[in-house]
């Protein structure tokens, strides 16, 4: 592999800590602010029990979550093009199908946000929190 | 009054009024180029990129929604509401639905594995200098774009301001407000750049706001009365309070519409300029809580240019709008005119200039940054160039870039904004999405893949659209009077986001490079974990 990430991704030799850098926002700084000198072990964490778990309770959210909001979007959008009268049906007043529907979007868009962030607030980070504290502790 | 001259003229601004309206733009424009001026000097050129990722969420929401709430979304979906009607609310039910894609599959782990750029994290566990090069291309090319429309909307709102209706006079306006648009990005930095964002952002909210709770008052907060007066005063009558009227023509533009909407949804999570703003906060949770932020924020704001739209059509009436300078893009002043006088128009422009303003500096700043750290240090110099170099690089991009979307932004003068940033969307979703969301949850991805999938997403997406309606054989398109376009769709997006999957794929599987395991295994830790990234 090439090594020529090695000044984006690790911080070049020549970027001693108190040495100013003006390099338009220190561009060829370190994306990785290292706590401790050893690199962590990464094949191995990727084999810990609690992060086989942190992965599969994310996926287990996030692809049935996009599944459903693209596919009632697409739903949505479907309709409008094909089933233009139906969406002009109007429910109270003027205010018809399609408006409403299209409100349905803001709405369960607002609500799946607000259940993610939920989710991973309560489930996933105290997982990353602990294997954080265990990588951290074997250094 | 106003009335009389709609009667006489057809044409709601008073052209004597030009020098007040441009007097309290200016005046306003001023006031926040000096706020934002003296924001920029504090900062330390170390800020110039990323802020020194020390933003907190709230306030990176708030500036992502500030980056995101372009002159598309505040003077396009107004204008397209206003003359088309229900058809432009679905450009803001597209937009809002994108983020879902950023919050749920892509902030976090962007903001785990890179540091600057796009390119940080498709080369990963790529080889670096092929993969570098093709990540800055696209961000090049969907930068590039997007600036086009900024830039054409720019020059609408001064030419309604200066009441300009040549096409000569138009070109000059855009030119000189791309100048001045540029001569504040070569000063500004990223932090500067944030803060315009947040205090414009709550401005645009604000007069958003004030903007529909006045036209709600005067219809009795009853919002169907709103919608029978904007009925009444459209050629298309009742029909623009349901999908179609822009859209719904034939078999065609419903496919087209399907494009478009398929564009709006994926293309956010594909452009580079909304990716690079993950890079501005600590860490992946700070990351989620932006994007939480600027969802609940920007479903307000769609709301109300709901409102907003269907009151322009109401109040000004879409043949007004159609006849003023900008088109369907001067919806929004033009009601803030006829709702507000002279000061309300001033305010409203100015702070869609700054809105524009804003958004040129962030993508330029993209741009910049793609082509100075991707292709400068990293393919050409191979991470051994010096800072002052990179500096110079970076300098001269965002120039040539400026120069560059000036001419396009004259090109494509006087077509709605909203429509040519689904274009960009379009670029996006081809360009970047495939290989993203490939790279952060395929294994088995690999360079060839990568490679394969940004260029055939962004060669697909371009050469539609040179041969689309856009460019040539309609009345509205940028060449009306030569003909070759083949390909009927004016949104690539339906054939450029799927070629763009499947190429990737296929790529995958003839390359032959070898997967880098262990840094494959580095990207799966830092992605889900940010492990190996400062702890927040």
């Amino acid at each position: 592999m090439s090594n020529a990430t090695q000044s984006a991704l690790r911080g070049s030799p020549r970027n001693q800590p108190g040495k100013a850098r003006t390099a338009f926002g220190g561009i060829d700084k370190s994306a990785v602010r290292r706590t401790a000198t050893a690199r962590p072990e990464y094949s191995g964490i990727e084999q810990l029990p609690e992060f086989r778990e942190l992965r599969r309770k994310t996926k287990l959210f996030i692809f049935p979550a996009t599944a459903f909001f693209l596919a009632w979007y697409l739903s949505y959008v479907i309709t409008a093009a094909y089933a233009p009268d139906f969406m002009s049906e109007p429910l109270v007043g003027e205010i018809n199908v399609g408006m409403v529907m299209g409100l349905g979007q803001f709405v369960t868009t607002v609500a799946l946000t607000w259940l993610y962030a939920r989710f991973a607030h309560r489930k996933l980070d105290p997982i990353v929190n602990e294997l954080r504290d265990k990588v951290d502790g074997e250094r | 009054m106003t009335e009389y001259l709609l009667a006489e003229t057809n044409q709601v601004l008073p052209s004597d009024h030009a020098i007040t309206n441009t007097t309290i733009f200016a005046v306003f424009v001023l006031i926040t180029l000096v706020v934002v001026y003296r924001v920029g000097s504090m900062a330390s050129s170390s800020d110039y990129f990323v802020a020194g990722s020390t933003f907190t969420g709230l306030q990176n929401g708030i500036a992502l929604s500030g980056d995101f709430l372009s002159a598309a979304s505040f003077l396009g979906i107004a204008g397209a509401i206003a003359v088309h009607g229900y058809d432009g609310f679905l450009y803001s039910v597209g937009f809002l639905v994108a983020w879902l894609v950023n919050l749920l599959l892509i902030a976090e782990r962007m903001r785990n594995t890179g540091r600057f750029t796009l390119g940080d994290v498709l080369s990963f566990r790529m080889q670096q200098r092929p993969v570098r090069a093709a990540a800055a291309v696209s961000t090049l090319a969907i930068t590039l774009v997007y600036m086009i429309a900024q830039m054409a909307g720019a020059g609408g709102l001064v030419a309604l301001l200066l009441d300009i209706h040549s096409g000569l006079g138009q070109a000059l306006v855009i030119a000189a407000v791309g100048v001045v648009m540029m001569i504040y990005v070569l000063i500004g930095g990223m932090k500067g750049t944030t803060w315009v964002q947040i205090i414009k952002a709550v401005l645009l909210f604000v007069s958003a706001a004030v903007i529909t709770v006045f036209l709600l008052g005067k219809y009795g907060y009853n919002f169907s009365d709103l919608l029978v007066d904007a009925a009444e005063n459209n050629p298309n009558g009742h029909s623009i309070l349901g999908p179609g009227v822009e859209y719904g023509k034939d078999n065609t533009t419903k496919l087209d519409f399907i494009s478009l909407s398929l564009a709006l949804v994926l293309g956010v999570g594909g452009l580079p300029h909304v990716l690079m703003r993950f890079y501005t906060v600590p860490n992946a949770r700070e990351a989620r809580r932006s994007v939480a932020w600027a969802t609940w924020t920007m479903a307000l704001f769609y709301i109300c240019t709901l409102v907003i739209g269907y009151g322009a059509g109401a109040l000004v009436g879409s043949d007004a709008i159609l006849q003023a300078p900008g088109g369907e893009n001067s919806a929004a002043p033009l009601l803030a005119y006829e709702i507000g006088g002279s000061v309300l128009l001033g305010i409203i422009a100015a702070v869609a200039f700054a809105t524009i303003l804003a958004v040129v500096a962030g993508l330029t700043l993209t741009a910049s940054t793609s082509f100075a750290h991707d292709i400068f240090a990293n393919v050409l110099r191979r991470g051994e160039a010096d800072s002052e170099s990179v500096v110079k690089v970076a300098r001269t991009t965002a120039l040539v870039i400026g120069a560059v979307s000036i001419l396009g932004g004259i090109l494509v003068n006087g077509q709605n904004i909203a429509f040519l940033v689904g274009l960009a969307f379009a670029f996006a979703a081809s360009a970047n999405l495939s290989t993203l969301l490939f790279s952060l949850f395929w294994k088995r991805f690999n360079t060839t893949g990568t490679l394969w999938g940004i260029y055939s997403g962004l060669a697909s997406c371009l050469l539609l659209t040179i041969f689309s309606p856009v460019v040539s054989g309609s009345p509205d398109s940028i060449f009306p009077s030569v003909d070759f376009a083949f390909f009927p769709l004016k949104n690539p997006g339906i054939v450029s986001i799927p070629v763009s999957f499947i190429f990737a794929v296929i790529g995958t599987f003839i390359g032959k490079d070898p997967s880098n395991e262990q840094r494959r295994a580095e990207m799966e830790v830092r992605a889900l974990t940010g492990i190996g990234t400062r702890r927040g």
